[in-house]
């Protein structure tokens, strides 16, 4: 048995699942100021009169991270940045006072300048009479030379609670995402951390024994205790729980969009040849674009609770939100109103709906059962026009090579995957907008939980071999090691994929589970007055997102 | 500093697989160092710079602009159209309103391409940025456009294109060709008969430093743009300028290259030349990105960089400031020195040898001009490369007047196929091109 929990902003959810089918769910409102209450009574709900013991596995996804950061409830951080030349440092603008100090290295890992131990020293002071205790050290370049961003650590890390480092976050380029990143980890460091501990707790009274696990955004889990140390990894693992929720109820293999319609938004997501596409850099959150791998969602204004109004002669839906839709009592007509009254769906009550949506007709001058029709008509619309966008951003992203350019591989998906409360009254309409089959799954409303509870551990790694420096670097684990200079690609592959492998066995994953995909391997000759003098190899391997078991 | 920030489309294509050789300079990994310092900066996380995927160049495009022998399948292979396609995208964003300005950092250049391409020369197949001129002068209508050239070869492939064209200003800031390939470019060079004064060069010593480029920018380069009035300004950005530059000798920075982006504000850079890829090209390109978009590249330096050691003599200072006067003056009397030099002639012509050092070629064209005061004139070229291919063609000019067109069109009538490969017409005006 496993069971699957996503703490979400609205709703807890909990799951069952044994072997391949959900043998109990629970839902309970979420109190966002007490999450563990809301996360223990879901969880007591599916778990009554079972045998904890023979649970195998326990995932949670939790919005904690996310939370903190959109509400602003984090802790100072002390920000330090061997930058080095570059973008002005008034692009570096975070919550609080960024310290540019002394050191940096180059594109190729090379040092152009070294630290001042002085200058850290008198940071480390003025941290501690301020009162900080938690720290981001990010350095331009540290993914391809890590030992600066180490160094200062230990010169600071003594009197702090912890250090966040730019380099272990990401393998990926981009100076200004790594700091925020860093910035991030740090700042709900200390709030995750007592979460983690009440969690635990929790879960030593309800007598579980089994392993526990914590979703990322990327849709993939790992260890409880390996959150601990980069909870911003957590963040946005919300959609990410949804979408694999969705895989694992109808296997899915080819090109295809997942729509969550909501209340208040509807959430677009693609699967490429049947796997969930990622942010190519990393997710963003509130006004920070960060390097965690996530998932490609787009978010739209519009949902089965949108306010309905009329501006000048037109129709308007969302993004505001009143309250539930009128045939529930709310206080203004709603899309949910519209589909009621075009009998597409026969919750709520009929009457309310349809004085509701008289009201707009009235305005509209037209007849009532026509203004629902353009009203769920224009809903649909607006959301097929963003995932052709999305599926657009998709196929615009730029290649480079040759090769890659014409071959010019094209998302095209056929089939839709609709979830959430409008998912059945709008599936016509949105699979005939979109030219897409259809699919409404079973289980929908707790694909989250499924999600989180099917999902496999992820990881990816980046190795950038200079054969001519004679260095491999891999900032995931912040290991330089020395190589001969007959270092080949082949080389590199094995020595990323087994490094990978101990790595994912490390994070939680099954040895015999691991399905390792390279995602980048290129391999440059460099050359001195036109003689190799070396070769530089860079390789990106995944463990692809994906599940352990799918329902049936 | 705060300044006004613009919408910058930013067409990037390292085509990381191809290379001429595996050891020469224009390889695969010529930008990948500025890919890693793009990327590392955060570049294209800015708002207002977007980046597009390179189109690829058609034959169509091509002809516009060449006349290639035997044809144009024959003298390119697919990274000239995408490079010559990212040059005609980067275009495509700015005069479509969707970007203020556009970079294609593109591989491999083109500014050595000349009208008849027997081959490559200077690492150059076809000229991306004729191409691209011709292109929008086709689908826009654009009359009149200036190149500045800052690449530190002489762009002597732009120069031949456009040396008979009047709307075509072709401004050359480069290396003195007295201590460098391809060893042309004076300032006696001062374009065909009937477009005088559209073609100027700007010869500069060795070891001339950000302070001689800017000075010839200031004094010469800006108010001739003043008094052209373009409606469109290209850069062909090349770095090799660049202090750190293998293959020449000076001493331009990172720096220097965004000022004069800056202050020259293109509508359009293509990347031309420049082969420091590890210590010049990510900090120059991460410059000019910066300045395009309006950001502050204040903080942008090499690591090395050490502007008193960069510091140029009083000798070159003196000699710029001395060449920039005479440049000047022939500017301004550019329509005098017309006069005299055409006289009543009705024809002017030239000869020409020609070498492919890439493709090991050697050409001896005879090119006549019809002289015209209304359009630049048809052009007719006999061509002989010893690949033992001779041609013949005619251009009839963009914007041509009628007996210009009429002269090209008979004397494309006339001319028996016999000795030839093949006649060719390139008519400039119409979009037509025809082979027998």
């Amino acid at each position: 048995m496993i069971l699957g929990i996503d703490v979400g902003g609205t709703h807890t959810d909990a799951v069952l699942v044994e072997g391949c089918d959900v043998r109990r769910k629970a839902k309970v409102s979420t109190d966002a100021s007490h999450l563990l209450t809301s996360l223990s009574r879901a969880v007591k709900a599916v778990l009554e009169g079972e045998n904890p013991l023979k649970l195998r596995r326990v995932v949670l996804s939790t919005t904690l991270s996310t939370n903190a950061i959109v509400q602003g409830k984090v802790d100072k951080v002390g920000i330090v940045l061997p930058s080095g030349p570059g973008l002005s440092p008034s692009h570096f603008q975070l919550k609080d006072p960024v310290h540019f100090v002394s050191g940096y290295v180059n594109h190729r890992g090379i040092e152009m300048a070294a630290i001042d131990e002085d200058e850290i020293a008198g940071l480390a002071s003025t941290f501690h009479d301020q009162g900080i205790r938690h720290a981001a050290v990010v350095g331009k370049f540290s993914t391809r030379n890590p030992l600066q961003e180490l160094a200062i650590k230990d010169m600071i890390g003594g009197r702090l609670r912890h250090v966040s480092l730019g380099h272990r976050l990401s393998g990926n380029l981009n100076y200004p995402r790594r700091v925020a990143t860093a910035y991030l980890n740090a700042s709900v460091w200390e709030t995750y951390n007592h979460f983690v501990g009440q969690v635990l707790d929790f879960i030593r009274e309800q007598n579980i024994s089994a392993p526990i696990y914590i979703l990322k955004a990327d849709g993939g889990t790992f260890k409880i205790s390996d959150s601990a140390e980069y909870p911003v990894q957590t963040i946005l693992s919300g959609p990410a729980a949804s979408i694999m929720g969705v895989l694992s109820i109808v296997s899915c293999h080819e090109d295809a969009v997942v729509i969550d319609i909501g209340g208040t938004t509807t959430d677009i997501a693609l699967f490429a040849r049947g796997v969930p596409l990622l942010e190519p850099l990393g997710v963003t959150i509130g006004d920070y674009k960060t390097l965690i791998r996530g998932m490609k969602t787009k978010s739209v204004g519009v949902g089965g609770d949108s306010a309905v109004s009329v501006e000048d002669g037109n129709l308007k839906i969302g993004p505001r939100r009143e309250g539930v839709a009128a045939a529930f009592g709310g206080p203004c007509p709603t899309p949910t109103d519209a589909m009621i009254v075009l009998g597409l769906t026969s919750i709520g009550d009929r009457q309310k709906a349809a004085e509701a949506i008289d009201a707009v007709a009235k305005e509209m001058k037209s007849p009532v059962e026509e203004t629902a029709e353009r009203i769920v008509g224009q809903m649909c619309g607006i959301i097929a026009s963003h995932v052709g966008q999305v599926i657009e951003d998709v196929n615009n992203r730029p290649v480079y090579t040759i090769h890659e350019l014409l071959e010019d591989a094209r998302l095209q998906p056929r089939v839709l995957y609709l979830v959430g409360g409008p998912a059945k009254p709008l599936s016509a309409n949105l699979g005939k907008l979109l030219g897409c089959s259809v699919f409404v799954p079973e289980h929908a409303e707790a694909a989250n939980a499924i999600g989180a509870a099917l999902a496999r551990t992820t990881a990816e790694i980046t190795l950038l071999a200079d054969t001519e420096r004679k260095v491999l670097t891999v900032p995931e684990t912040g290991t330089q090691v020395k190589i001969p200079a007959h270092f080949k690609m082949a080389d590199v592959i094995k020595a990323g994929e087994d490094m990978l492998r101990r790595e994912a066995v490390n994070m939680g994953a099954d040895e015999e589970d691991l399905e390792l995909e390279i995602v980048e391997s290129q391999e440059f000759n460099m050359i001195k007055q036109f003689f190799t003098t070396g070769k530089n190899i860079r390789v990106k391997i995944q463990v692809k997102p994906g599940l352990i078991a799918v329902l049936q | 500093m705060t300044k006004k920030k613009k919408k910058t489309a930013l067409v990037f294509f390292p085509a990381f697989d191809w290379a001429i050789s595996p050891t020469h300079p224009e390889r695969e990994e010529r930008l990948l160092y500025t890919q890693d310092q793009i990327f590392e900066e955060g570049l294209l996380d800015f708002d207002n710079i977007v980046e597009y995927k390179p189109g690829i160049a058609t034959v169509e495009d091509i002809n516009r602009a060449h006349i290639c022998v035997p044809d144009a399948q024959s003298v390119t292979m697919e990274p000239h159209l995408i490079s010559a396609g990212g040059a005609i995208t980067a275009a495509e964003k700015v005069l479509s309103g969707q970007a203020d300005n556009a970079f294609a950092l593109v591989r491999p250049p083109g500014h050595h391409a000349m009208l008849v391409v027997h081959g490559a020369r200077g690492f150059c197949n076809i000229n991306i940025e004729a191409i691209m001129i011709e292109y929008v002068r086709k689908k826009y209508g654009v009359k009149k456009i200036a190149v500045v050239d800052t690449d530190c070869h002489h762009g002597d492939g732009t120069q031949d294109i456009f040396w008979h064209d009047p709307n075509v200003l072709y401004i050359s800031v480069h290396q003195d060709g007295r201590t460098l390939y391809p060893g042309t470019g004076f300032p006696d060079d001062f374009g065909g008969p009937n477009a005088l004064g559209a073609t100027i060069n700007i010869p500069l010593p060795p070891r001339t430093s950000d302070e001689g480029f800017l000075y010839a920018l200031d004094n010469l380069i800006l108010p001739i743009l003043d008094d052209f009035q373009p409606d469109l300004i290209i850069n062909s950005a090349g770095q090799d300028n660049h202090y750190s530059d293998p293959i020449t000798d000076m001493r331009f920075s990172a720096q220097g290259y965004a000022l004069l982006n800056e202050k020259l504000s293109p509508h359009i850079a293509v990347l031309e030349g420049g082969y420091s890829i590890e210590d010049a090209l990510p900090y120059v390109n991460v410059g000019i990105i910066l300045a395009m978009a309006g950001i502050d590249y204040s903080h942008v330096r090499e690591p090395d960089y050490n502007s008193a050691a960069l510091k140029q003599s009083d000798d070159i200072s003196r000699y710029i400031e001395k060449m920039v006067q005479y440049i000047g003056n022939q500017w301004k009397q550019r329509h005098a020195i017309k006069e005299k030099l055409v006289g009543s002639a009705k024809h002017a012509g030239r000869k020409k040898n020609i070498y492919y050092d890439t493709d090991n070629i050697s050409e001896q064209q005879e090119e006549t001009v019809r002289i015209c005061r209304d359009c630049g004139g048809v052009v007719t070229i006999d061509s002989t490369a010893d690949t033992g291919n001779r041609i013949f063609a005619v251009i009839i000019p963009a914007l041509s007047c009628d007996a210009c067109r009429r002269e090209g069109e008979d004397i494309f009538e006339k001319t028996e196929k016999g000795k030839y490969r093949h006649v060719y017409l390139q008519d400039k005006d119409r979009g037509v091109y025809l082979a027998k």
